[in-house]
């Protein structure tokens, strides 16, 4: 194998350096007009009317309300309950009510400031734990807990708490959109995930075919889940003004915009109560987890299906109860974002062992081997783990690391300047949740080009994780032809399959598994001696009339059985694994909390592009020590307060610890050679180890994140009341 | 957003500058832009025309004077951290460390610093604990006000119209004194403020008597202020107990905290109690009566 496991230079990497990537604000659009968005600026209300200012003449711009919605009024994801403008009822501030494209920027912010609409205020929830109305509820049962209680040893109890988080990707989100051409076919292009979750909103609002809606992804400064489903408003809203004005529009969002309206992490609210044998075994967990889904469903259910199904931490445990429920409130609706519901139940599960340790005074990580799941263990959803389990194999690594096993946990410490460390363990679900892959069907071709090149289609999008440096390594090397001699064409409704969204750590095990199987394929097809280059036989093949084109499917190994209506069975093909180090000093003066080291251990199955996948490890552990101190997202009156960067506090490259990452490869049978995902893993372990190791620093309880020097001081003060002021 | 400036003016000349705000009024002084551009974007501030000071090279200077050091306008930040000549004022480039970061420091002057008047300045709490003293220029001619009578309020100076910040001028400082700058901010780079401070102290060698102490503070109330309840310590030999009190009373009557985006009252009063009573333990060599 030439390019898997060994660097490769990524085909992005180069124009990205040298600032001649072209991103959506960079398209260069002939008589284009700027498009913007009429807000609301309440939580809740009901539109009366929208009023225009009689002194701006509205013949100079295009606007449109609702009602010149062609198709549906829907944002079309998974329940049809977001209107794309406001008809009626508002449910959050921001929520767009009109739209207007003009030709230059002054007289677009004179249009947006001459239509005033007219809100009759009605009460809003702000409170998820007050919400009356639930999007999704699920539970999941194994044995019985209740059987459990009087036996045990000790019954430990906790609540938790972790907060939202901004994804704050470089480039703000935004689209631009063509009017219908003279086949009727309108073409959007933008700052995107993916491209077929745009195609079906675009359907739905303009009431088009698939083969007159066209959505093609540029070049994209960042995600991290913040592009999977807001972009399907903006490209509708961009058509929309492009239909009526017959031209062009753009619209793009600066950042203030961008933050006040697009989704952020869920907050969430878990409480345990775990039965324990004397011994550390875990007897029972008992899980109830809620979270603020906003005003809207949007991606809630499914992010509420792997927060739940990741609740148990990887432990192995007989009796087992979950119950979930994401709500709604008059919050802009919270969405995905790396880690997708994880990183919140793996804070609690993480906390609430540390809390066990404790109580039985047991060392945090002892209580975790002890528990760890292991080849032949079953899940809460009776999933048999088999293949490639790594929970021990990680733990070990950064114990052999650090040494933190022999470190003493939860001593009194003294002086200004405290030490602590945490230790967490964590897994994270490899690819859509449960029959979310086979119902997806992705689909992938191959082609062979006249000059012998073969190019592959997939909708997965470069978002910066690097997707085209591993799927030409992973094409290359089932090819058995050179890097160079892989052609990606551009995520592009039009020209590629649906290979799904570039969510969900999927993009390399499923995407990469349907580009490998397709090479394959192609590989036999064009056949020949192997000692000849590639290349010329495939070039050779086409030239005397060979179908050099492979179209496949996905199909979900053998044996993988998901049960929905009863949360029973194979919840994912495989598991990632990861565990977590956090070194910290913190200033009993500030409360300010340092990293001192930071060393995680990560199985991927296979490292496709080791540089890469340390890339990916590195920035998501950042984002998750950030989440786990830094990062305040609150609202009041339900808009952001955290309105710019220069209060939406994120880790900067000084704020980052040095960072030791141990890649772990237990190579999983059906991945592509042996992948597993990467993307979101490396968000779930830092917040817990983070908050834990602070708790050893200072000893005080660190129940909820982000830990800020705010509330580490107004818990330092309960516990030493003759400090206050 | 704004409209676009009417007109910009970029006086060569510290002369042409001063007739330019004497005859064009109403117009907006830009030096560094870091801080005007950012308002201006906000729609915060309206201009109608700007006088950008970057190319007037006699506010771009570090020079001895009386005893002490005056600053011209527009050095910026990077050089406060650089100058040489700065060396015996350490918390200058203290402060520069910690300020912004590369960019920002590049192009972020003394003169803007001073100019905006914000509560959160970090330069701030240190000019007033080294009892600078401002110059303001106009065609008329100049005055020198102290950092206490320059700073009035929430972002609100003495300058008048007509005037430009031309320079700082900073006394000579005794060999005794000792200087601290902490700056608590939300994250280690690119922070604004939570809570400033810069203390100078000094006490008598034989007797070790506290001669002397001036500390400022920043974001803890509407503007810089002293933290005038430390003076109870000159004229006397403080032990650690005694450097908690003070540093309570300072926290409890010095300062008018608010709740903000960036942090809360509570917060502010607390570490402002804490980090000072640090930063007197230090500078004094009190020894600490256990950990
Ligand atoms: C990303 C970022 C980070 C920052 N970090 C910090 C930080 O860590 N600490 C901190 O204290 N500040 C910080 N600031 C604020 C800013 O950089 C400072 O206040 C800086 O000193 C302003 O200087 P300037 O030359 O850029 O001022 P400008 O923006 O040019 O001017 C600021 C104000 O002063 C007036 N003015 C400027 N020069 C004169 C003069 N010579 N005479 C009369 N009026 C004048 C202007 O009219 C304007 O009202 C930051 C700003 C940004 C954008």
């Amino acid at each position: 194998m030439a390019f898997v496991g060994a660097f490769t230079r990524r085909p992005d990497a180069d124009a990205k350096v040298r600032g001649a990537a072209r991103y959506v604000a960079d398209l260069d659009v002939p008589d284009a007009w700027l498009g913007g968005t009429v807000r609301a600026d309440v939580a809740r209300g009901r539109l009366v009317r929208i009023d225009r200012d009689p002194g701006f003449d509205f013949t100079r711009v295009v606007v449109v309300t609702a009602a010149d919605i062609p198709g549906r009024n829907v944002v079309a994801l998974i329940t049809d309950d977001q209107p794309l403008l406001a008809q009626d009822a508002i449910e959050h501030h921001g929520e767009p009510i009109a739209l207007v494209a003009a030709p230059d920027r002054a007289t677009l912010l004179a249009a947006l400031a001459a239509l005033r609409p007219v809100i009759a205020a009605r009460t809003p929830c702000f409170d998820m734990e007050a919400s009356a109305v639930v999007w999704k509820r699920i539970a999941i049962d194994r044995g019985d807990v209740d059987a459990v209680w009087a036996k045990a040893h000790r019954v430990v109890e906790g609540t938790f708490h972790t907060g939202s988080q901004e994804q704050m990707y470089i480039e703000p989100q935004g689209c631009v959109a063509w009017p219908p051409d003279r086949h009727g076919v309108v073409v959007v292009r933008g700052s995107l995930q993916c491209p077929y979750y745009v195609q079906k909103a675009l359907m739905a609002a303009l009431d088009l075919p698939a083969e007159r809606a066209r959505v093609v992804a540029c070049t994209v400064g960042g995600g991290f889940g913040g592009k999977e489903d807001y972009p399907s408003v903006i490209a509708c809203h961009a058509a929309l003004l492009a239909r009526a004005a017959g031209r062009p529009v753009k619209l793009l969002f600066d950042r203030h915009e961008d933050l006040a309206v697009t989704p952020k992490r869920h907050p969430c609210r878990v409480w345990h109560r775990t039965a324990v044998a004397a011994d550390g075994t875990l007897l029972a967990m008992d899980i109830d987890v809620r979270m603020d889904g906003g005003a809207y469903t949007t991606l809630s259910p499914v992010v509420l299906s792997r927060g739940v199904l990741h609740a148990t931490g990887p432990y192995r445990c007989a009796n087992v109860r979950v119950r979930g429920a994401v709500v709604a409130t008059n919050h802009v609706p919270y969405g995905a974002f790396r880690g997708f519901g994880a990183p919140q139940t793996c804070f609690a599960v993480e906390r609430q062992m540390d809390r066990i340790a404790t109580e039985l005074g047991m060392h945090p990580v002892a209580l975790r081997r002890h528990n760890a799941l292991a080849p032949g263990d079953r899940t809460a959803t009776g999933q048999l783990l088999d293949d490639s389990v790594a929970a021990h194999a990680v733990l070990d690594a950064v114990v052999a690391e650090t040494g933190c096993a022999r470190m003493p946990w939860r001593t009194q410490k003294r002086g200004r300047r405290r030490r602590g460390f945490g230790v967490s363990l964590f897994w994270h679900g490899a690819g859509f949740t449960g029959s979310g892959e086979t119902k997806l069907k992705s689909r992938v071709a191959a082609a062979v080009l006249a000059d012998g090149r073969v190019e592959v289609a997939a909708a997965a999008t470069e978002i910066g994780q690097g997707t085209e440096a591993m799927l030409r390594a992973i094409a290359a090397d089932s090819l058995g032809c050179g890097a160079a001699d892989v052609a990606l064409t551009e995520p592009d409704t039009g020209r590629a399959p649906d290979s799904g969204p570039t969510v969900a750590s999927r993009t390399c095990m499923i995407v990469g598994g349907l580009v490998a199987q397709a090479c394959r394929q192609l590989r036999d097809r064009v056949g020949g001696d192997e000692a000849r280059p590639f290349r010329d036989r495939a070039a050779a093949f086409v030239r005397d009339g060979g179908d050099g084109r492979v179209e496949v499917e996905y199909h979900a190994p053998p044996g993988i059985v998901w049960d929905e209506a009863n949360y029973r069975g194979d919840a994912y093909p495989v598991y990632g694994y990861g565990a977590d180090v956090v070194e910290v000093e913190v200033d009993v003066a500030t409360f300010a909390v340092k990293v001192l080291r930071f060393c995680t251990a990560i199985d991927v199955g296979r490292a496709i592009q080791p540089g890469l996948v340390r890339g990916q490890i590195e920035g998501g552990s950042l984002q998750a020590l950030g989440f786990g101190h830094l990062e305040v997202v609150t609202t009041q009156a339900g808009r952001l307060r955290q309105d710019r960067m220069a209060t939406c506090i994120i880790p900067t490259a000084v704020d980052a610890p040095p960072m030791r990452v141990l890649l772990v490869e237990r190579p999983f049978q059906h991945g592509p050679f042996g992948a597993k995902g990467v993307g979101e893993m490396p968000a779930d372990g830092g917040a817990p180890a983070l908050a834990a190791a602070i708790e050893d620093a200072i000893g005080i309880a660190v129940d909820a994140v982000p830990a800020t020097p705010e509330r580490l001081l107004a818990a330092w003060l309960q516990t030493h009341p003759e400090e206050a002021l | 957003m704004n409209a676009a400036p009417t007109a910009v003016y970029s006086p060569r000349s510290l002369a042409t500058a001063l007739a330019v705000l004497a005859d064009r009024a109403p117009v907006t002084v830009l030096a560094g832009g870091t801080d005007l551009m950012v308002e201006l974007r906000t729609g915060r501030t309206q201009v109608a025309s700007v006088l950008d000071l970057w190319g007037v090279e006699e506010l771009r200077f570090v020079r001895a004077e009386a005893g002490g050091v005056r600053i011209g306008a527009l050095t910026t930040i990077t050089e406060l951290r650089r100058q040489p000549s700065l060396g015996a004022w350490p918390l200058l480039a203290a402060c520069a460390a910690d300020f912004a970061a590369e960019q920002i420091r590049n192009r972020a002057t003394v003169g803007g610093s001073l100019g905006t008047a914000s509560p959160a300045a970090d330069l701030g709490p240190v000019l007033w604990a080294l009892d600078a003293v401002v110059r303001l220029r106009s065609r008329d001619g100049v005055r020198d006000l102290p950092i206490p009578a320059f700073l009035l309020g929430y972002r609100r100076t003495a300058r008048r119209a007509d005037e430009l910040i031309e320079s700082v001028w900073l006394p000579g400082r005794l060999p005794t004194e000792r200087g601290a700058f902490v700056k608590v901010g939300t994250r280690d780079a690119q922070s604004i403020a939570k809570v400033v401070v810069a203390l100078v102290a000094s006490r008598d060698a034989g007797s070790g008597q506290v001669t002397a102490v001036r500390a400022a503070a920043g974001s803890v109330a509407e503007r810089t202020v002293e933290l005038a309840s430390l003076q109870e310590l000159v004229g006397r030999r403080p032990d650690a107990a005694a450097l908690l009190a003070v540093s309570r009373v300072a926290a409890s009557r010095d300062c008018a905290p608010i709740d903000d985006v960036r942090s809360s009252a509570v917060y502010r009063r607390h570490a402002l109690q804490r980090v000072v009573c640090d930063m007197l333990t230090s500078t004094l060599e009190v020894p600490l009566e256990d950990g």
